[in-house]
């Protein structure tokens, strides 16, 4: 009965076919350790992210008015709303942490090199969407820090020479955020972005599959292939590694639960205080700090001292802080995949990289006072050092002989 | 490599526990120390903040309704003791005054208190209410020392009585109040209490769900993580 209705659908429609592709048959390596949950669960955060937006999107209002009062309505009239806009929002941060850590992963394990630079570039493509839809959607609830946080970044774009302003009232609709922001962004926020978001997802995800995963060892598992022409050390993603994921899953719900029921704030980082205040244009709150997975740029954004009376140098180095990111698998010299096997030279190039990022981070959600600011300006130098140096120092790295198989680590 | 891990949640525990946003310059605050399922403090809360609060501040995102059920109460206790501006239970918390003439008589429009225990914090609220002291040179004759030039005058002066500013900073009583700074202190916890139940009516139930939430995954993982060992034995 079962195999009848399967074989009148792949008359039709390529069911089993995918299946076998995307699952049953398709060989990762049997050697992935912690690091390799975070795709998962980033795809698990995005249907999350989704399902719980559009039963918000029943209750919330996109009216300056309103919008507000209708978050309130949310946590309190409607029927399991409170869990609902807890989920959201502590989802959108894990989102960030989630993404941060699988980057990590790639950065340290070489994942973006020949053959997968698409796989990179794809994925640096759903990071900057995300953070649109981060940015976005941080406006909706129409707080102090949603109304500020908007207009302090919205006006970077005015500090583009010439049509600046002109760019900026565009993308406000007003000359301030008011209304017609919050609506132009609430569309963009649940249909745009998210339609852009799972588009890249099945790119990154399809361009993986073809060319096959990588492994904490950076060895290509292809090259040794037993007589079926199944890979030695690949084992098929289901049942292996869907079952090892849902453990992982369920260690992630863990954390992820005592977030949503016992500190839903996040100590102030997740929803800030000023957000319980109702945004007022008139009234400018003592400090505008952006939400915790943006201030690594923020900081950068701050260092660099402005020419001329125009901010356009530091919004330049924010978005080439970000196009760096993308280069990486040209930027990257070395033979070696695997940190496991680089030289020295990466190996510390990269654990600097991890402290400026996490310091930069930490600056950002600071008072620009003098120290501070100095100390930003040192860490965005490190942050650029990183990538522009990047040739040379994995070019003359003493790398180590790589196995030729997965080794048991 | 297991170092790395556990760094990293070591200090995501540790950035979690800090507060992204520093208190607001000011006095040292007080531990407020309110207890949510003390149904009799919330109550008391209640009763203080329909009598000196809600003559200009509203609430407006709080149900009477829900607040009867929650706090234990009939309706027809609300309606009689608690209710001043409307006759409907389902209605939320507002008060009769405009904004516009708020502006006008006090220079600034009290701000609604439904949420004011989240973006100001409990400590800072029960703290907030009992440093208010004589200032001639303010427009109310009172300051604040959690809220400077605060545009409030001392509302529940008769309780506490009035206190002036040592030498040294330190805030001593002027004149007696109706309650001993003891019971004072009591009150304003009560009040502090209510408005942080106010500010979030779900809390009690979501600490109580997380409970069951945890147990079912802990429950899961069980079944989960020997299904994973049983899938592996057969991979080298």
């Amino acid at each position: 009965m079962f195999a009848n209705m399967m074989n009148w659908i792949d008359a039709r429609f390529p069911a089993s076919k995918m299946w076998r592709e995307h699952l049953s048959e398709y060989y990762a390596p049997k050697n992935f350790n912690f690091w390799y949950f975070f795709g998962s669960l980033a795809l698990f955060l995005l249907v999350l992210q989704i399902v719980t937006g559009i039963f918000l999107t029943m209750n919330y209002k996109p009216d300056a008015e309103m919008a507000f009062a209708s978050v309130e309505y949310i946590m309190r009239d409607v029927q399991w709303g409170w869990l609902i806009r807890y989920l959201h929002s502590t989802g959108a941060s894990a989102f960030f942490i989630v993404i941060y850590l699988h980057m990590f992963r790639g950065l340290m394990y070489g994942s973006y090199k020949q053959p997968r630079e698409l796989v990179w570039i794809f994925g640096m493509l759903i990071y900057v969407a995300l953070m649109a839809e981060a940015f976005m959607g941080y406006l909706l609830p129409w707080g102090q820090m949603s109304y500020w946080g908007a207009q302090v970044i919205i006006s970077l774009f005015g500090a583009v020479p010439f049509v600046g302003e002109s760019l900026a009232l565009w993308i406000r609709g007003d000359f301030v955020v008011a209304d017609a922001t919050l609506n132009r962004f609430f569309a963009f926020h649940v249909i745009a972005i998210p339609l852009v978001l799972v588009a890249l997802v099945v790119m990154h995800i399809i361009a993986l599959h073809e060319v096959g995963s990588n492994n904490p060892d950076g060895v290509e598992i292809k090259k040794y292939k037993d007589e079926n022409g199944k890979p030695l050390d690949g084992i098929p993603f289901h049942p292996y590694y869907t079952v090892k994921d849902i453990v992982g899953l369920i260690v992630f719900l863990f954390l992820f639960s005592l977030v949503v029921f016992y500190m839903p704030e996040g100590g102030g980082w997740f929803l800030e205080d000023a957000n319980f205040v109702p945004a007022d244009p008139l009234k400018t709150p003592e400090h505008i700090v952006p939400v915790w997975y943006f201030t690594p740029f923020y900081a950068i954004l701050r260092a660099v001292p402005s020419i001329a009376g125009s901010s356009f140098p530091g919004v330049a180095a924010m978005g080439l802080a970000i196009v760096m990111l993308f280069l990486l698998p040209w930027l990257d010299r070395s033979p070696v995949r695997s940190v496991r096997y680089r030289g020295p030279y990466f190996r510390i190039a990269l654990a600097v990289f991890v402290v400026t990022f996490v310091m930069l981070g930490f600056l950002g959600t600071q008072p620009a006072t003098p120290t501070y600011t100095v100390m930003s300006q040192v860490f965005t130098i490190l942050y650029f050092a990183f990538f522009i140096l990047m040739p040379f120092y994995t070019k003359y790295d003493k790398d180590k002989p790589v196995p030729d198989r997965v080794t048991d680590q | 490599m297991k170092h790395i891990v556990l760094t990293f949640f070591l200090s995501l525990g540790w950035l979690l526990s800090g507060q992204a946003v520093a208190a607001p310059s000011g006095a040292k605050l007080d531990s407020a120390h309110i207890n949510l399922r003390d149904q009799a403090s919330l109550q008391r809360g209640a009763q203080t903040f329909v009598n000196y609060c809600m003559g200009c501040h509203a609430a407006s995102f709080m149900r009477y309704s829900r607040m009867a059920k929650d706090l234990g109460l009939s309706e027809d206790m609300v309606r009689q003791n608690l209710m001043f501006v409307t006759d409907t239970i389902g209605d939320t918390m507002t008060i009769s005054m405009r904004a516009e003439d708020a502006q006008k008589w006090f220079g600034v429009t009290p701000p609604d208190l439904s949420v004011i225990a989240r973006s100001r914090s409990v400590d800072w609220l029960y703290t907030y209410l009992r440093t208010y002291y004589l200032d001639d040179s303010t427009v109310m004759g009172t300051n604040n020392l959690a809220f400077s030039n605060v545009g409030m005058p001392h509302v529940l002066w008769e309780q506490q009585g009035y206190k002036t500013m040592d030498a040294d900073g330190n805030l001593v009583s002027a004149t007696q109040g109706n309650l001993s700074s003891r019971e004072y202190d009591l009150m304003v916890r009560d009040l502090v209490n209510f408005l942080a139940y106010v500010s979030e009516p779900s809390k009690l139930q979501r600490l109580d769900l997380g409970k069951w939430v945890l147990l079912y995954l802990f429950i899961f993982f069980l079944v989960a993580y020997p299904l994973k060992r049983a899938y592996w034995k057969d991979v080298h």
